[in-house]
């Protein structure tokens, strides 16, 4: 926390928000189940990736580095744990570690409570996510992957749309 | 951490915790060929320590090996060089024991040929201390019925006669002296005439008329004249003719080596000789008693004057100078 003053005390402009107990584990359970379970039912869903929207969401919030790559690390090593076999553990987990890094220093200097900066910065972290994972794949599984292709910008643009909604439904578990 | 400024503790952590993660997929992935990525890994970063370290190691130790190590190499140097040289004195030994039982097989044999001679193998011991006079020392004498006058040949040819006796050992004027002479006569034509020598190796026939048919390269053989030597045994070939007044001027290469002589026989009786048998029968090669056993073994096609003594090719039975010397004894 005193890290979280000290930038707010060079910003002093950007407010560090603090959520009701429990909220941020309980959230992140929720996207995981929801990843893991909606689209055995709904398979268009698999192209929304709530456990990183939630991993943007607190980052951008807490605006805490430290906290936000670890919150990154735990979501993606249990997105990874979720993902079956074929899914090394780290191959989520490091790029979500980057993300909520990323996502937790750009909120310390940045207003991202509008829905715009959301959208943009959730397209951004959407790209760069899928950036890491597929250099994981390429430099470690020595697995082969296409950098872009049109499925990926449409799932970058439904997870942004997603985000700007949830991003909204989120903001009610924070203190007031 | 405590020493990190507090903006820049972040960064460390995210390179820690990126790093536990990227470990963390080593310890799952496995390439088919190459095992865990982990093992891929550890032993790509300790492979090239590794192989500097052999490098290293190996490069020290040939040093060590080529260098420092040198002086128990030039030891053994030494003493492989103190084998050889023992190797090679050996090898002489039996080369020349080899051409020794060469030369005591052809005695031997001409002994076999010529069963009803009494004869005596005898070894020379020494020669003529000057060059005033051709003789040769032999390590039998009076002991063993060797008398003065008595004659002294070789399965080549006519050595010479002996003309001093002492117990055990005897003198032998060689053909090649001035004062030597043998009564000869030519092989084709007959003609008899003396030869002598003349101080030199080549021997003087000095009694041929200018109108007898003389030929280089005929023989010449003992006449039985001189009561010393028995008729035919070879004395030499003609080597060169110039007519004279009233006599040709012709000389002779003796059969015998008469410069390298070591073994010879001598003819124990004082009595004419008559041999039952052409004496070149048992006639050698005039090369074979200097060449090796070998290489006498190799060199078939000499006729039968050349034939060698089957001891000669087997070393097995091949006599001692001793048991040449008795074989050929008288009884």
């Amino acid at each position: 926390m005193n890290e979280a003053f000290d930038i707010r005390n060079m910003e002093s402009h950007i407010e560090v928000h603090k959520f009701r107990g429990g909220a941020i584990v309980g959230a992140t359970l929720l996207a995981l189940m929801f990843q893991a379970f909606v689209p055995v039912y709904f398979a268009k869903a698999a192209m929304i990736d709530l456990p990183l929207l939630i991993t943007i969401y607190f980052g951008l919030s807490r605006r805490n580095p430290s906290t936000g790559l670890l919150l990154g690390m735990v979501i993606g090593l249990l997105q990874d744990s979720l993902s079956g076999p074929t899914v090394p553990l780290g191959l989520y987990g490091i790029a979500k570690t980057v993300i909520g890094y990323l996502a937790s220093s750009i909120g310390a200097r940045l207003d991202t409570e509008h829905p715009a900066a959301r959208f943009a910065l959730t397209i951004i972290f959407f790209g760069l996510h899928q950036g890491i994972v597929l250099l994981t794949r390429r430099i470690l599984l020595a697995q082969s992957s296409v950098w872009f292709t049109m499925h990926l910008a449409a799932a970058a643009v439904v997870n942004a749309i997603v985000a700007v909604f949830l991003f909204a439904l989120l903001d009610h578990l924070r203190k007031s | 951490m405590a020493g990190i400024p507090s903006r820049h503790k972040s960064i460390f952590l995210l390179a820690g915790v990126v790093l536990l993660q990227i470990l963390l997929l080593a310890l799952q992935i496995k390439r088919d060929s190459e095992g865990r990525l982990i093992r891929v890994w550890t032993v790509g970063a300790f492979s090239p320590f590794e192989r500097a370290g052999n490098h290293g190691i190996g490069h020290i130790r040939e040093t060590w090996r080529h260098y420092f190590a040198l002086q128990n190499t030039s030891r053994e140097n030494e003493l492989l060089r103190h084998e050889n040289d023992d190797l090679k004195m050996q090898v002489n030994q039996l080369q020349s024991k080899a051409i020794e039982a060469d030369r005591l097989a052809l005695l031997l044999n001409f002994h076999k040929s010529h069963e009803s001679v009494p004869m005596l193998g005898a070894r020379v011991i020494a020669t003529s201390a000057g060059t005033a006079s051709a003789t040769i020392m032999l390590d039998r004498g009076s002991k063993d019925h060797i008398r003065k006058n008595m004659g002294v040949i070789t399965p080549e040819g006519v050595v010479g006669k002996v003309v001093e006796v002492y117990d055990n050992t005897s003198e032998v004027l060689l053909l090649t002296d001035k004062d030597s002479g043998v009564g000869a006569m030519l092989g084709n034509s007959r003609v008899q005439s003396p030869v002598g020598g003349a101080g030199e190796p080549l021997l003087v026939m000095k009694y041929v008329a200018n109108d007898d048919v003389v030929n280089v390269g005929e023989r010449v053989v003992t006449s039985g004249m001189d009561k010393i030597f028995p008729r035919d045994l070879p004395i030499g070939t003609i080597t060169d003719i110039k007519p004279g007044n009233p006599f040709k001027s012709i000389r002779i290469r003796p059969s015998a080596n008469l410069e390298r002589l070591e073994e010879v026989i001598v003819l124990l009786t004082l009595q004419p000789l008559q041999l039952n048998q052409e004496p070149e029968t048992a006639k050698p090669s005039s090369s074979m008693a200097s060449k090796p056993v070998a290489e006498t073994a190799k060199s078939p096609a000499n006729g039968n004057a050349a034939k060698p003594a089957p001891a000669s090719v087997s070393p097995a039975p091949v006599p001692t100078s001793t048991n040449a010397a008795a074989a050929v004894k008288p009884e």
